[in-house]
């Protein structure tokens, strides 16, 4: 029998009893051709390779990452629960050396979900990597994280959550957002003051290949990832970029998708989304298996694979030389554009209207950064929904001083009733409080 | 009248049964090189003074095919393999020529790509070359459609038998394992059936024309034709045997936790509400992991002459038997001895097995008979640790649905039943051990020929109905039949129990004693674009090993 040259541990939870409704993407059939495939295969009896049941994550885990409002109760389901409680347990078995890296083949997704919750968009409610790296963190220790986005669609939500913090780089790749929702993931979309330049979006043109996907890892992701020499690296593995998703209009393969895996060396790949249920995620999600695990993969291909038919045109070849070009080089003088920005500022703010497709719901927000010297700044979210609420919620980060403690125990105090709800996340002390 | 036949490595056990009463029971010496006769002489002692016509059935649990597989005495055999895209495939070259032929199948069964006609022929050639009769075609996701392996099966039949194809092996999904089981099927092929025709012609020479059964990994049984044709099913039966003889002697409705402590190995089986766990995809022999359903069954290394060392002044039992235990004469101490010291066991000298305690208690500067106690406890513990590890493995299994990892069955035993040389004496350390009641019969010595015995026809269906497709599939029935767009989970369910209780009459079961049920079943809307096309029904039904009928109370004597 084949023997695994990466211990491998595998979540493969496809919640066979959830649907958002029942013809909508994200329904109790997404993975079970991708089930018959892995059974298939023999991936079970491969030595090194370990499966995983999910834990069921608690409502602490998401009061790291995100306020739901009103409440938890009230936005998180069960599912939503165990979707990211295979995450933790996927990163947990890393933590403990049981396993050398790990793929949580997950659903519901989560990488739309922002830190403020009202409700569903774009399949997701709770963001699944974050909440994982948050418990981690609590649990262990505070790693030095980078995530990679190979998502067909912007991971805005993970952009929020990470978007002042230079302790977890964020890299998204996705269809460009003037073509696809959340119309998001440009390349200035760089980061908060606390951590401008890490946050590094590159838009692809629609009809991008194996060809331009693995060049932007080549030339952009890895020499970046080389330099900022995160400990562990997280992989949003959406599957959308496959040429036959009903959804998206690119060109990648499942060999594309194995390459750039092996290539990446994720140590944790977490399912995002993906909707070619038949003819693209069996093979994707093979080539990822078998690319983690450190087995030969080059045998992998979709029944329909056309090699000349995917070839990338030359245009798009050369558009996207440019657009790696630039976003290496703001990448690379990040530190002058910050002062560039920045300077002399007390406080930034950040101003955005969110809209959740899947529930209907517009959001409008202002997100205030303080700037601070010793720290990444106490900052908040002044939010209200059309959906009646109004709320003012505080973040003390991770690596708070004990002034930015202090000021964001005040605010909490001093927030009038006006709001319909507040709420305070103190990270160091790791509480969460509302009223 | 039943009478029931059981081969082990050591003995063979035989016992007639009347009536739910256990009347004559034979034990002899196993010949391994001479396993029909063995078998014969077992049969020739048992019937006599008892009137042959009145045998109902003869159920034998039998190692011809077990042993010719790890004693690598089967036939040679060519394969052809059909693998596809996917993963590697070197690693499935098990036969002793291996072709393997381009073209595939897909997950939905679509024929994505066909095979050359040229590569069969050379498969012809090359297999003659080497005088191979015996093949197996298997062709990746043959179960969801057969075409290939029984389009290559009909060009080989006029020059090869036997020729086993890989989707009547089992209906669940695993290439490597399909390959695996499909080779050992035709690898055993000609021992068994030597065995069989000697068997048939035997019992034909006495007279005797009750139906015979053989004993299956799964514990149950199938009739001797059927065993012809898959004799790999026969394989590893011996557990199967020993489990079906506790539960004969000491029923329930419980989870429960299974042992038969042997001289050598314990064996740990489990039960949930009384019914048997099974291996979730089949039994592993040799090196081959296979499809054949089995009994979940643990062998460890630790019994009654299990030899004792003293390392690190540290107590080591087992996994080694190096002899019969001290007080019979052996050269090491074994738990058999500390049981003689403590005068738990009357026979052997009881003297050597005193000497044999305090040898060892000198190094850990205890009296003999703690060291006996010592002993007798640290049995406990291997035996407490090695069903925890286990238990937390099975109660860790994957699940695919919510509903299943928050309220699914975890294994949570309520007793314990022990059969074999030392149960008695353990039973109280276990006890205590596991907090649990342990319970073992009086007799047990032919418990695995009662189980064999009283074992009934059991079987398994993997059915898929496509209504998208139009196509209903149970590979293992040969059974591909086309359905309306509009077949429901109702009508599969159905469909099901009726398909699973012909299977089980082909395999020689009486009506009466079929207890059929449905294990597992789902059904999934498949949505394409934004249109629900059809519905994709999965449902696995199964007769569960059960008893032909309740051993009376009273055999225990």
């Amino acid at each position: 029998m084949i023997k695994a040259k990466n211990r491998l541990g595998l979540v493969f939870f496809p919640a066979f009893d959830w649907a958002i409704s029942p013809t909508h993407p994200e329904r109790e059939e997404r993975l079970l051709y991708t089930q018959d495939q892995i059974f298939e295969e023999g991936i079970e009896d491969i030595e090194g390779i370990k499966f995983y049941n999910p834990i069921i994550a608690e409502e602490k885990d998401i009061e790291r990452v995100h306020f739901p409002v009103p409440d938890v109760k009230s936005r998180v389901t069960q599912s939503h629960l165990i979707s990211v409680g295979g995450a933790i347990i996927a990163f947990q078995a890393i933590m403990k050396k049981e396993v050398d890296k790990s793929f949580a083949l997950v659903r519901p997704p989560g990488h739309h979900a922002h830190r403020v919750v009202y409700g569903d968009r774009g399949f997701c409610v709770v963001n699944v990597e974050a909440v994982m790296l948050e418990r981690i963190r609590q649990e262990y220790d505070d790693l030095r994280v980078a995530i990679v986005d190979t998502d067909c669609h912007h991971g805005d939500g993970t952009q929020d959550i990470y978007w002042n913090d230079k302790d977890t780089l964020f890299i998204s790749f996705h269809q460009d957002g003037r073509t696809l929702y959340p119309g998001t993931g440009f390349i200035e979309e760089f980061g908060g003051p606390a951590a401008y330049g890490y946050n590094v979006n590159i838009p692809l043109p629609p009809g991008t290949g194996e060809e331009g996907f693995l060049y932007v890892l080549d030339n952009v992701v890895i020499p970046i990832l080389d330099e900022y020499k995160p400990d562990i690296i997280i992989n949003s593995a959406g599957q959308d970029n496959h040429y036959t998703d009903p959804i998206t209009n690119m060109n990648f393969t499942a060999q594309g998708y194995a390459k750039l895996n092996d290539r990446l060396n994720p140590d944790i790949a977490v399912l995002e989304g993906g909707y070619s249920i038949e003819g693209a995620l069996p093979y994707i999600n093979l080539g990822i298996i078998l690319a983690m695990a450190g087995i030969d993969y080059s045998k992998v291909h979709e029944p329909d694979y056309n090699k000349e038919k995917l070839k990338q045109p030359k245009d798009i070849t050369e558009y996207i030389k440019q657009i790696s070009e630039l976003v290496y080089k703001r990448w690379k003088i990040k530190d002058d554009l910050r002062l560039k920005e920045f300077k002399g500022y007390n406080y930034v703010d950040r101003e955005r209207q969110i809209y959740y497709d899947t529930d209907g719901i517009l959001e409008n927000q202002v997100q205030r950064f303080k700037v601070c010297k010793k720290c990444s700044g106490v900052n908040t979210i002044d939010s209200s929904s059309d959906r009646g609420y109004h709320i003012f919620a505080i973040t003390i980060p991770r690596d708070a001083c004990s002034k930015c403690i202090d000021e964001g125990y005040k605010l909490y105090k001093n927030t009038s009733t006006y709001y319909s709800n507040v709420y305070l996340q103190d990270r160091v002390n790791d509480k969460y409080y509302f009223k | 009248m039943i009478v029931g036949l059981d081969m082990g490595g050591t003995n063979i056990d035989g016992v007639i049964i009347e009536d739910g009463r256990v009347v004559k029971r034979v034990k002899k010496p196993t010949n391994r090189d001479g396993l029909f006769e063995s078998i014969w002489i077992t049969l020739g002692e048992l019937l006599s003074g008892y009137d042959k016509y009145k045998i109902d059935r003869i159920n034998l649990s039998t190692t011809v095919s077990t042993n010719a597989i790890v004693e690598s005495k089967t036939s040679p055999v060519g394969m052809i393999i059909q693998s596809g895209p996917g993963m590697p495939y070197d690693f499935l070259a098990c036969g002793n020529e291996n072709v393997f032929i381009s073209g595939y199948i897909d997950h939905r069964g679509e024929v994505i790509e066909g095979f050359q006609i040229s590569e069969i022929e050379k498969s012809i050639r090359l297999f003659k070359e080497k005088n191979i009769d015996s093949c197996a075609i298997v062709t990746k996701f043959s179960t969801r459609n057969p075409k290939f392996e029984r389009n290559i099966k009909e060009i080989l039949e006029k020059d090869f038998s036997p020729i086993t194809m890989g989707h009547t092996m089992s209906g669940k999904l695993n290439f490597p394992r399909r390959v695996y089981t499909s080779y050992l099927n035709s690898a055993v092929h000609n021992t068994f059936n030597d065995f069989s025709n000697n068997i048939r012609k035997s019992l034909e020479r006495e007279g005797i024309d009750a139906p015979i059964f053989i004993l299956k990994a799964d514990g149950g049984t199938m009739n001797i034709s059927t065993a012809e044709e898959k004799p790999v099913e026969t394989i590893l039966s011996g557990p199967a045997a020993s489990f079906m003889g506790i539960n004969a002697m000491l029923p329930t409705n419980e989870d429960a936790i299974l042992l038969d402590i042997g001289g050598t190995t314990t064996d740990i089986f489990f039960l949930a509400d009384g019914v048997p766990l099974f291996e979730p995809l089949g039994i592993k022999i040799d090196k081959y992991n296979t499809l054949v359903r089995a009994i979940y069954s643990v062998s460890i290394g630790l019994g009654g002459d299990s030899s004792i060392s003293i390392e690190n002044s540290k107590i080591k039992i087992g996994p080694r038997r190096e002899g019969i235990p001290y007080a019979f004469g052996g050269p090491k101490p074994t738990p058999t001895d500390a049981m003689i010291a403590l005068g738990l066991i009357k026979e052997g000298n009881k003297e050597a097995a005193h000497n044999s305690m305090a040898t060892l208690g000198t190094k850990l500067n205890i009296t003999p008979k703690d060291m006996a106690k010592l002993i007798l406890e640290n049995m406990g513990d291997i035996i407490k640790d090695k069903v925890d590890e286990l238990l937390y493995v099975i109660n860790s299994q994957p699940v695919y649905t919510v509903k299943e990892l928050l309220y699914g069955k975890k294994i949570e035993p309520k007793l314990i039943n022990i059969i074999g040389g030392p149960a008695n004496v353990l039973a109280s350390i276990l006890e205590k051990k596991f907090n649990l009641p342990c319970y073992f019969p009086k007799d047990y010595h032919v418990a695995n020929a009662i189980g064999a015995a009283l074992a009934k026809p059991t079987t398994e269906i993997n059915m898929v109905a496509n209504t998208s497709q139009g196509v209903l599939s149970v590979p293992e029935l040969e059974l591909y039949e086309k359905i309306s767009r509009n077949y429901t989970v109702d009508k599969a369910r159905k469909r099901a129990m009726e398909l699973i209780k012909e299977s089980a009459l082909s395999l020689g079961a009486t009506k009466d004693e079929i207890e059929a049920e449905i294990v597992e079943e789902n059904s999934f809307n498949m949505v394409r674009g934004f249109y629900t096309t059809g519905k994709n029904i999965r449902i696995k039904a199964q007769v569960k090993p059960g008893l032909i009928h309740e051993l009376r109370s009273d055999m225990n004597d």
